[in-house]
């Protein structure tokens, strides 16, 4: 398998083709027929995820931090590079889009009954934009992905949603689009600052890490930063909008959206704002603050699912707790809380794709989302009943699936130093249980009551397709979890290490100062650029390039004034 | 080629693009004309030969890349500002020719005419760009303005048309009296027309500083109405609104690209040692401009009134730069500039293609069912809202970055956080535009036939959607010529930092 790659030079094209591809396969979809678009769309997504599984091999958890990286001049005049790299965090993300693609535009066949290449088309769209924000190692070159994801998303929640769908989809945009111009500024002005020293522009992420910062320009910048993330995780309380895109969107939109588009903002709370601004997120304040919405979000929104009468609501608020999690595994800012948000990111990634799917095709049969339409399903449609029991399971975090490794190893990282958090935090799996439990047995138990469910048909061959992927790796993840553990830990560890050493004695501005620590070659100590630094070729070495950290007496003086 | 301008005649060589230009006009006045009771000329025909001119006087403006002026008294500068800012008129002019015979042919009139004025109208945005004489600036204005209030009221049989042009050529004219007025203190305190030697008087410390200080706020009155900062902008939703959309196109565009281009001038070389003292009115000119003209855009549900007040509010942004008054602000106002009349000018062609007969389908209920009806139409109207939205991969987002580094490189931290909410404000009235024509179903009885939409409109839309994703992806090149075009106009930024207080 690693020599197939390595013939082919595996490393070097694979990125680029997971970003690009999709946008050529938009020709495709629209050059042919409404019918047949359809399967143009699932056959390429489909490849696509077949030529990432190659990641997984490519990927050496031993080797540099960021690997498959490739650098290229964009813009000039700013410094903005065509960067792109990924490291263990970025890999399994991809992996998730590339996986959740072709599952969700396998489950939509009959589901997009109209406009259906533009719907493709978009799909393909949206698939270039994420794949894109989780590859970039330029900031610039992010913040475009970041963006272009929303239209996309918006369209397709706006065109093929529900009853409110045009409400629904300006809320989202509008929400989303209100933090990220935020993040903007607070871009630029890192950018700003990393070019006091003198240094040439630059967007690229290793450049702007270690940018000397104040506490108050931290603090200023990590709730630009945070606050685009956090609408975008949601964290409570900016999740308002999620509801009800939720709800609105046709079964591809929310699955979509729930697998992979949340994750971004989770992703860029541990790719950005930890390590740029580690003064601010190890302030006390902050993290009692982050954790503190956190496990609210994750007791709030498991109240409010409890009483939805709508199946898919409920599933929405599900999600709501769910980040919850991933952002007190981010907050706890130890190695195993890290390591378990990002895998509930992964887990809940899977299993509510599946809840969704699930209650698509319910929709799909009986054209209603209430759970009050529902009863005793179990008895004429067994498989379906079974995927759903599974997949209701992993969601609560039941031991054996995907859903308990992750919780578990968040709530442990949090108890490592914040026990009473962790101890309110794991009410919250039991409240899981409260709101899913229940539905279960109101849609697949009780009295099989009414005439139209009688004759419900159960899954057909494309629906176990669609599913049988899902539950596999549900169980997969929850009894094996290591081959992806193993990959991420020396992304997790290297943000947390780094986090700890910059602001182990003093500021982050303070060490930069003094020139006690290279702040870039800690974050990438074992990485590809470490190498460089110590090359015997100086043009090249990184600690040459990072100026930025010789700052003039005049310029900490006016940070101060 | 090297001019010292010892003898007039090398005014020639210098106004070449000018001079073909007006010719090129006569041709056309011309070649519209016929006696009463033969049938009129084609206007795309008419168009057409516009465009050969506006392409003439493009390649002189090339040309004149290679010649340098050694003469800084000279009336006349050829510098890469006034040649960037012409490129900008002309691509205006040949956009809004290309857009116009959907209107022109639609209302029967007289297609020669309409495009000599905007022909002569850009002979004097040029003029404008170009000069660093006051008096001359004050003719060239007045060239310009008046080319445009007859194309507002151009549409004789329309009263909106007949009351747009007379409200524009009232407010107007005060405005222009603000304006001269300006220039008599500036010349009362400074004895000079000439803007390097008003700056040199005016660094130098001499000269009466408060008729000095009263004429340059005059100036500045008499451009933000020209440019329509709020709160002198009132005249323009109305203006907008009644005036044939070609037009209303042009003026939204060139001819407030013309009205910045030159208020960026003045201000630039005759008064940047009094930065201390104008830079609270752009402040707060922007600040207002950015606010109420995107939250007045909100509640508009006319489709061209939408436009106008979103014509207001990219004025808001544009004055950022001039608040910023660095280099980097300069070089983002002329990308901003040549962008916002390219998206500007597309998204009015799509308007006029829906407005239908005699303008009365310009709500935005009128666009329900348009994607469905006129797919392609609908997208390059997708990509030009989006575009005025400064959304990523379109070149409008590229103009809005530049515009925010030029603030942010001046510190302006307030004036840049305002920029990006009123842009979150302004994605709203854009997108809603975008939800009706995709996401409502068509009303009864209309078919896609009632849009009509010839062939130069196409051409006009497909370039300008065109050039928007081109540099919305590749903008490099252009960006480092709009820097380098703004060489030496902006203030150095310790000079500007340790000015302001």
């Amino acid at each position: 398998m690693s020599g197939l790659l390595q013939a082919s030079a595996y490393e070097s094209w694979i990125l680029h083709a997971l970003i690009w591809l999709p946008l050529l396969g938009i020709l495709g979809v629209l050059a042919s027929s409404e019918e047949r678009a359809k399967h143009f769309a699932f056959a390429w997504t489909s490849g696509l995820f077949v030529l990432s599984l190659g990641l997984l091999w490519a990927f050496d958890p031993a080797g540099p931090l960021f690997q498959f990286t490739s650098d290229a001049p964009w813009i000039e005049l700013w410094g903005v590079g065509y960067s792109l790299g990924i490291d263990g965090i970025s890999l399994f993300m991809i992996l998730l889009t590339t996986f959740i693609m072709p599952v969700a535009i396998l489950g939509a066949y009959r589901y997009i009954g109209e406009k259906r290449r533009a719907f493709y088309a978009l799909m393909l769209l949206l698939q270039t934009g994420i794949v894109g924000v989780f590859a970039s190692m330029d900031l610039f070159l992010f913040y475009i992905f970041f963006e272009l994801t929303l239209v996309p998303m918006y369209f397709i929640v706006g065109v093929w949603g529900g009853e409110r769908r045009v409400y629904a989809a300006v809320k989202f945009f509008l929400y989303t689009a209100l933090g990220s111009l935020l993040m903007l500024v607070g871009i630029l002005y890192l950018y700003i600052q990393a070019q006091a020293g003198g240094a040439p522009p630059s967007f690229h992420y290793l450049e702007l890490l270690g940018t000397p910062l104040t506490l108050g320009e931290q603090l200023w910048l990590f709730a630009a930063f945070a606050l685009a993330f956090a609408i975008k995780v949601p964290l409570f309380p900016f999740h308002t909008w999620l509801p009800d895109a939720h709800v609105e969107a046709p079964t591809p939109g929310s699955v979509v959206l729930a697998a992979v588009l949340l994750k971004l903002g989770a992703y860029g709370f541990i790719r950005f704002v930890l390590p740029f601004f580690p003064d601010a997120a190890t302030h006390p304040t902050v993290v009692m603050v982050m954790l503190v919405l956190g496990v609210v979000g994750i007791i709030y929104a498991a109240w409010v699912a409890a009483v939805q009468p709508d199946a898919k609501k409920l599933v929405a608020y599900t999600s709501v707790a769910h980040m919850g999690f991933v952002v007190l595994g981010i907050f706890a800012l130890t190695l195993n809380g890290l390591q378990g948000g990002l895998l509930v990111m992964i887990s809940h990634g899977i299993s509510t794709g599946a809840l969704f799917l699930l209650l698509g095709m319910l929709y799909e049969r009986r054209h209603t989302r209430l759970i009050e339409d529902f009863g005793g399903l179990a008895r004429v449609a067994p498989l379906l009943a079974t995927a759903f029991v599974i997949t209701a399971l992993a969601t609560i975090g039941v031991p054996g699936t995907s859903g308990f490794v992750g919780e578990f190893l968040a709530l442990l990282g949090t108890w490592e130093r914040h026990p009473i958090i962790a101890l309110v935090g794991t009410t919250g799996v039991i409240f899981a249980a409260y709101y899913m439990l229940p539905m279960v047995q109101k849609i697949l138990f009780n009295e099989l009551d009414r005439e139209e469910n009688r004759t419900m048909p159960d899954l057909s061959g494309r629906e176990i397709a669609v599913l049988a992927p899902l539950v596999a790796l549900m169980v997969l993840l929850g009894v094996f979890p290591t081959p992806v553990l193993d990959r991420m830990e020396p992304g997790a560890r290297a943000v947390v290490e780094y986090v700890e050493e910059t602001t182990r004695d003093g500021s982050l501005l303070e060490a930069a100062r003094l020139d006690r620590v290279d702040t870039q070659s800690r974050f990438v100590h074992d990485s590809g650029r470490h190498e460089l630094l110590i090359s015997p070729d100086p043009t090249w070495s990184l600690s040459d390039r990072s100026g930025a950290f010789r700052i003039p007496d005049d310029h900490i003086l006016r940070d101060e004034g | 080629m090297t001019l010292d301008f010892a003898s007039n005649a090398d005014y020639l060589w210098v106004l070449l693009p000018e001079i073909v230009l007006s010719v090129w006009a006569m041709v056309v006045l011309l070649a519209g004309v016929r006696r009463p009771d033969d049938p009129p000329v084609n206007p795309e025909v008419l168009g057409w030969l516009s465009l050969v001119g506006i392409a003439l006087a493009a390649g002189v403006n090339g040309w004149l890349y290679g010649v340098t002026s050694t003469n800084p008294a000279a009336m006349i500068t050829v510098d890469g500002f006034r040649l960037f800012s012409n490129w900008i008129f002309l691509l205006g002019a040949a956009l809004t020719i290309l857009i116009a015979p959907a209107y022109v042919a639609r209302q029967r009139l007289q297609a020669g005419e309409f495009y000599t004025l905007i022909l002569l109208a850009t002979v004097g945005m040029m003029f404008m760009g170009g000069t660093r004489n006051l008096i001359l600036l004050f003719l060239a204005l007045e060239t310009m303005s008046i080319a445009a209030y007859v194309l507002t009221a151009y549409n004789r049989r329309d009263r909106r048309s007949a009351e747009g042009g007379l409200k524009y050529f009232l407010l107007g004219s005060f405005s222009s009296g603000f304006l001269l007025y300006g220039i008599a203190l500036v010349w009362g305190a400074t004895g000079s027309v000439h803007l390097p030697e008003i700056g040199a008087t005016v660094e130098a410390g001499a000269g009466f500083t408060g008729l000095l200080l009263a004429g340059m706020a005059l100036l500045a009155i008499g451009f933000a109405f020209k440019v329509a900062a709020v709160p002198f902008h009132m005249w323009t939703p109305d203006v907008y609104e009644g005036a044939p959309s070609p037009a209303t196109a042009f003026m939204a565009a060139a001819v407030k690209a013309a009205s910045f281009v030159a208020f960026v001038r003045v201000f630039m070389e005759a008064f940047p040692a009094l930065y201390e003292s104008w830079y609270p009115i752009m402040w707060w000119l922007a600040a207002f401009t950015m606010v109420i003209a995107n939250v007045v855009a909100l509640s508009q549900s006319n489709v061209k009134r939408m436009l106008a007040y979103s014509s207001v509010a990219h004025g808001g942004y544009l004055l950022v730069a001039l608040a910023a008054a660095n280099q980097m602000a300069m070089a983002g106002l002329l990308f901003y500039l040549l962008v916002y009349t390219v998206m500007t000018v597309g998204a009015f062609g799509v308007l006029m293609v829906v407005a239908h007969h005699g303008e009365d389908r310009l709500q935005v209920e009128d666009y329900a069912g348009f994607g469905a009806m006129r797919p392609l139409l609908a997208v390059l109207f997708t990509i030009f809202l989006l575009s005025l939205a400064g959304f990523p991969g379109t070149a409008g987002f590229m103009a809005k970055i530049y515009l925010l580094q030029g603030a942010v490189d001046s510190q302006l931290w307030t004036l840049s956080i305002l920029l990006v909410l009123t842009t979150v404000v302004s994605y709203y009235y854009y997108l809603r535009v975008a939800w009706f024509m995709w996401m409502r179903p068509a009303p009864e009885g209309q078919v896609a036939a009632s849009f009509w939409a010839p062939l130069p409109l196409k051409v006009a839309l497909v370039a300008g959607a065109g050039i928007i994703l081109y540099l919305g992806i590749f903008p490099g090149g252009l960006l480092d010529e709009a820097m380098a075009s703004a060489e030496g106009l902006g203030l150095a930024r310790d000079v500007f930092l340790g000015l302001r207080p």
